[in-house]
């Protein structure tokens, strides 16, 4: 937990709806660092999603630059931007975003196909605690069935970069503990750089730096002492 | 198998119907063309196949008399390859059966068989022997619509001498593939037919022993024809020569070729216009499909697909359509081709029709289709695949929330709350609304080209044997009478009225260019036989100078005012000069007119007639044909239900046929446009409704909701497609000017009905199958994913 992985200087976004100017991200300074484990908290509408879309290149800022190591990710060129998603980071998504038309397992398996060195999709699935369904539809799972697959098609290839969108926000409090356990292994044993987003407070204590966000805005940044085991969190 | 790629087999599984029907429109366009372009290429080949193998002479001349020595100085002008002398003349012939007396032309053909130009083919029987002058060998047309076969016996009237004719053998001639009498517009097979004839018993019996009065000329390579025409002109005028003539003025050759041009045209406009709507009904089905997976898009490349990736995967999906639709279109066009070319073969009368189906049309059908569907398709992902991943991923913004100006009204707050939720959504996405409306309008439109060649036909027809020709009967001399012969005419059993005209076979010029034609002097105030333009006005005939047919007057470059060379080729070849007096619009046929007396000063003759447009009264008829039969002076008479019959086995028939293919593929191209706009609306609406449904909503309120937005969409595609319809009609019928007709540009209430009918079933049954959906509306499942 040394070098910077992650550096945003001076991040802004600005949505134009019509006449109307929204400030998703307004002057964010940030570094995440390799392994490092980081969960982000705030109110509906504070630019959480904003600023984890910009760093796993899926959008890019207005003005400010972003890089992970040595790609940049503020140029806005899609094919530096998909190399750099193909070869590094797993999205889990706030509406989890399967394909419907495909199954759990070929959910997870189009994107270890296209990965260096992914997990086995079945093994993926395992882990999530959903190996018996792996030939199951979207439709045919429930919606916190849904997002453990985004979440085991998120780490199957395991990436150098996990970033995760809500993702116990479907779940109950045994599987939302075993969900993150799997987000915990995954940084402790392959030095993961992880960042979480939620609205859960208490997950903050396994994290070892909390990012506090309003209105576009890093208001508090805080580092635990000591990181909590999933299973010692309560909600 | 890759997960994109099974991504793409159960997407296609999942969007069948939809997929089938762009299948069926890429069929119907590559059918399109494969039929349109194998039967003509059939044609066209079959044809050089012909005129090659019985060696159709490229040069032809009637004379009065000339030695059978001068052949050797036809044969000595430059660029001439081979000579053919013949005796050919027109006859009267009693044929068994036919009340009227028919005409025959008497070829003669050498017995025993030797090479010759304008060779026959034998159908049937067997080639004429040596000393029998009596032995025919009779054209297939003449025998067929007479019911003739070998061993049958004609009568013939051989310069005033009665003699038997015998039928030994059935064939065709290049010369002859269609066959039609002088003046007349269309074959009449029942009363005119070529009878092939020993030279032994026709020169002696016309006096032309060892003298011939037409001649057959074949060019070396590389000759140019017409200073082969006017040498042969410059060496027979001393024998009475009528002018020789190129392929282009020979009957047969130009209307088969102009037929064969039709067939180019229709095999060119008509795919284009199916391609260029089959690529466009793709664009938006495809745009919209596109549309409906952005957010799987999206999840692609978030998880680093690159852009290509994503679209190809989407390129595959229309190509999969496009691979099954021409495969399909292919082995359809190549069954209609085959069914045409069979169709043909009896039309044509050609010894061996090829049917030439080469591996490069169905290649380029194919090809020109896949390219217009991949142009279509690519336009359609390039917008989708070129977002940001992270604005992908939210659903499409809606385009404006404002309330326009029709919100604000009264009329509008009247309106039943399900009208008013149609309303807004058509007014907040006009851009796709407007687009539906086109594609549906584009299907109606086609629909209005398939079905305008009926309406042109019909009309055609009526035009000309109702408005313009108006006779019964029309008698023609065999040479000009003296003014008494009206006399006997008007005394003749059953008529009621007959209106003789004066015509001369003549070579009209201008500059380089020239035409022969039949010039006709018609009296004036004619009742029988008027001279219209295209809107049904008739023409006066002035005093002086002559009214050429709008696309003679094209041929000629002239205009009204300008002085044409007539070279009369009968009676002494007087060359004259005549003033265009007017032009006129006629359908059929390329005419000139002039006022009989006018006619009669240019010939520097007295009053004189060639024959007559008779009224007759129909309890009469059978003994008007005795009698006519019976005159010497008669040369044939037509009858004008003969001609009509003889327009719809011509024209009307081979244009049927392909009508009739391409109004069911615009049918089927309508009926999967409007399928698939009614699927797609619900594919993008279906979580909408399924949220309305979860909220109280009946499935007959949801249903009005969608079905309602389709049915004013359909509706305002109506008018839109007419006048599109009439345009690509308007264009069509710009593009059909031949010399033999010019298509009028009629679009008929039963057409533009038919074409609301088709689309309209096709809406309705649209409707039922979406109204299923509806009602199996899985609510939990459509709302538990996001699609
Ligand atoms: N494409 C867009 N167009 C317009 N406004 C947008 C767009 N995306 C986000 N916004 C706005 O930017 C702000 C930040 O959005 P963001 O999704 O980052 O919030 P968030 O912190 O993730 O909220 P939540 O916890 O509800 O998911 C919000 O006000 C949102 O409405
Ligand atoms: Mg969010």
């Amino acid at each position: 937990m040394d070098e910077a992985v992650f550096r945003a200087r001076g991040l802004s976004k600005v949505y134009r709806v019509g006449e109307v100017e929204v400030h998703a991200l307004r002057d964010v300074d940030l570094e995440l660092r390799r392994g490092e484990f980081v969960v982000m908290l705030g109110p509906s509408g504070s630019g959480k999603s904003t600023l984890l879309n910009i760093l796993g290149g899926l959008d890019v800022p207005t003005s400010g630059s972003v890089s992970f190591l040595e790609h940049d990710l503020s140029g806005g060129d899609d094919r530096a931007l998909t190399a750099f998603r193909r070869e590094h980071v797993g999205f889990v998504f706030q509406f989890y975003n399967l394909i419907p038309s495909l199954t759990a397992r070929e959910n997870v398996a189009l994107v270890t196909e296209i990965a260096a060195n992914p997990l086995d999709p079945a093994e993926a699935l395992a882990r999530v605690g959903l190996g018996d369904r792996i030939d199951h539809f979207p439709a045919q799972l429930s919606g916190g069935e849904q997002q453990r697959v985004a979440i085991a098609r998120a780490i199957a290839k395991r990436p150098d970069v996990l970033l995760c969108d809500e993702p116990t926000g479907a779940l109950d409090f045994e599987t939302g503990v075993r969900v993150l356990e799997v987000l915990e292994r995954t940084n402790r044993e392959l030095g993961t750089t992880t960042a979480v987003i939620t609205h859960n407070a208490s997950i903050a204590g396994m994290a070892d730096r909390v990012i506090r966000m309003r209105s576009g805005r890093i208001v508090e940044e805080r580092r635990n002492e000591r990181r909590l085991a999933p299973a010692e969190l309560t909600w | 198998m890759r997960a994109l790629e099974r991504k793409l087999l159960r997407d296609l599984w999942h969007l069948r119907g939809q997929a089938i029907a762009i299948a069926l429109v890429v069929a119907c366009g590559v059918a399109t063309v494969v039929t349109t372009r194998v039967g003509y290429e059939s044609l066209r080949e079959s044809q050089a196949a012909y005129y090659t193998a019985y060696r159709f002479a490229d040069v032809f001349v009637a004379l009065e008399r000339a030695p059978e020595s001068l052949r050797r100085a036809l044969a000595a002008i430059p660029g001439v390859a081979a000579v053919e002398t013949r005796v050919v003349a027109e006859v009267t012939l009693d044929v068994p059966g036919l009340a009227e007396p028919a005409t025959g032309r008497l070829v003669s053909i050498p017995a025993p068989r030797a090479p010759i130009l304008n060779d026959v083919h034998l159908r049937r029987g067997r080639w004429i022997e040596p000393g029998r002058p009596d032995e025919v060998i009779a054209s297939e047309a003449f025998a067929d619509a007479n019911g003739l076969e070998v061993g049958d016996r004609l009568g013939a009237v051989l310069r005033g001498r009665w003699q038997r004719l015998r039928i030994v053998g059935i064939g065709i001639s290049p010369e002859y593939v269609y066959e039609i009498q002088g003046t007349n517009l269309f074959p009449d097979n029942r009363r005119f037919g070529v009878l092939w004839m020993s030279r032994d018993a026709l020169g002696p019996a016309f006096d032309l022993d060892g003298a011939f009065d037409d001649a057959s000329l074949q060019l070396a390579p590389g000759a140019r024809e017409q200073d082969v025409i006017d040498r042969a002109d410059r060496l027979l005028d001393r024998y009475g020569g009528l002018g020789a003539y190129g392929r282009k003025d020979q009957i047969s050759h130009s209307f088969l070729s102009d037929e064969i041009r039709q067939n180019r045209v229709f095999g060119t406009i008509m795919p284009a216009i199916f391609l260029g709507v089959a690529a466009f009904l793709l664009h938006i089905v495809l745009a919209r499909l596109v549309a409906t997976q952005r957010e799987q898009i999206a999840v692609l490349k978030a998880f680093g697909y690159a852009s290509l990736d994503v679209g190809l995967h989407y390129l595959g999906m229309a190509l999969a359509c496009v691979i099954v639709g021409s495969l399909l279109g292919a082995v359809l066009g190549l069954w209609w081709a085959s069914a045409i070319n069979r169709m043909y073969a009896e039309f044509y009368r050609f010894p061996v029709l090829r049917y030439a189906p080469s591996a490069t049309v169905v290649a380029i059908g194919a090809g020109v289709s896949a390219a217009a569907a991949i142009a279509g398709a690519l336009s359609a992902v390039r917008h989708v695949v070129a977002l940001p991943p992270a604005e992908a991923m939210r659903p499409e913004p809606p385009a404006s929330f404002e309330a326009g100006f029709f919100e604000s009204t009264r009329a509008y707050r009247r309106l039943p709350a399900s009208l008013r939720m149609i309303w807004r959504n058509l007014a907040r996405r006009p851009a796709r609304a407007a687009l539906s409306v086109l594609g549906m309008s584009l299907a109606v439109a086609i629909l209005i080209v398939g079905y305008y060649f009926v309406d042109a036909i019909d009309y055609l027809g009526t035009f000309q044997f109702r408005s313009v020709q108006r006779e019964d009967v029309t008698v023609l001399f065999h040479d000009p009478r003296p003014a008494r012969a009206r006399h006997e005419l008007r005394a003749l059993p059953g008529v009621l009225r007959a209106e003789p005209f004066r015509v001369v076979p003549a070579r009209l010029r201008h500059g380089h260019r020239q035409r022969r034609v039949a010039l006709f002097g018609i009296e004036p105030g004619s009742e029988l036989r008027r001279i219209l333009d295209a809107d049904g006005r008739i023409v006066p005939l002035p005093r002086e100078g002559a009214v050429l047919t709008a696309k003679l007057a094209e041929i000629l470059a002239v205009e009204p005012g300008d002085e044409l060379r007539v070279e009369v080729l009968e009676q002494g070849r007087p060359v004259r000069s005549v003033r265009v007096a007017g032009i006129a619009e006629e359908l059929i046929g390329l005419n000139a007119y002039m006022d009989a007396n006018a006619l009669h000063r240019l010939m520097r003759e007295g009053d004189s007639l060639s024959g007559a447009f008779l009224r007759v009264d129909a309890a009469q008829a059978a003994a008007l044909n005795t009698e006519l039969k019976r005159m010497p002076a008669v040369a044939g008479a037509t009858t004008r239900l003969a001609a009509l019959r003889g327009f719809e086995d011509t024209l009307a028939k081979s244009l049927d046929v392909f009508t009739t293919v391409l109004v069911t593929f615009a049918a089927v191209i309508a009926a999967a446009m409007v399928y698939n706009a009614a699927r797609i609306a619900l594919s993008e609406r279906g979580r909408e409704l399924a949220s309305l449904r979860v909220l109280g909503f009946t499935r007959g309120e949801v249903s009005v909701l969608l079905l309602g937005e389709q049915a004013i969409l359909t509706a305002a595609a109506i008018p839109l497609g007419f006048w599109i319809g009439y345009r690509l009609c308007a264009a069509l019928a710009s593009a059909y000017q031949w010399e033999f007709f010019r298509m009028p540009l009629v679009v008929s209430t039963r057409t533009y009905g038919f074409a609301v009918v088709v689309l309209v079933a096709a809406a309705l049954a649209s409707a039922l199958a979406v109204r299923r959906r509806i009602d199996r509306l899985d609510l939990v499942a459509v709302l538990k994913t996001r699609e």
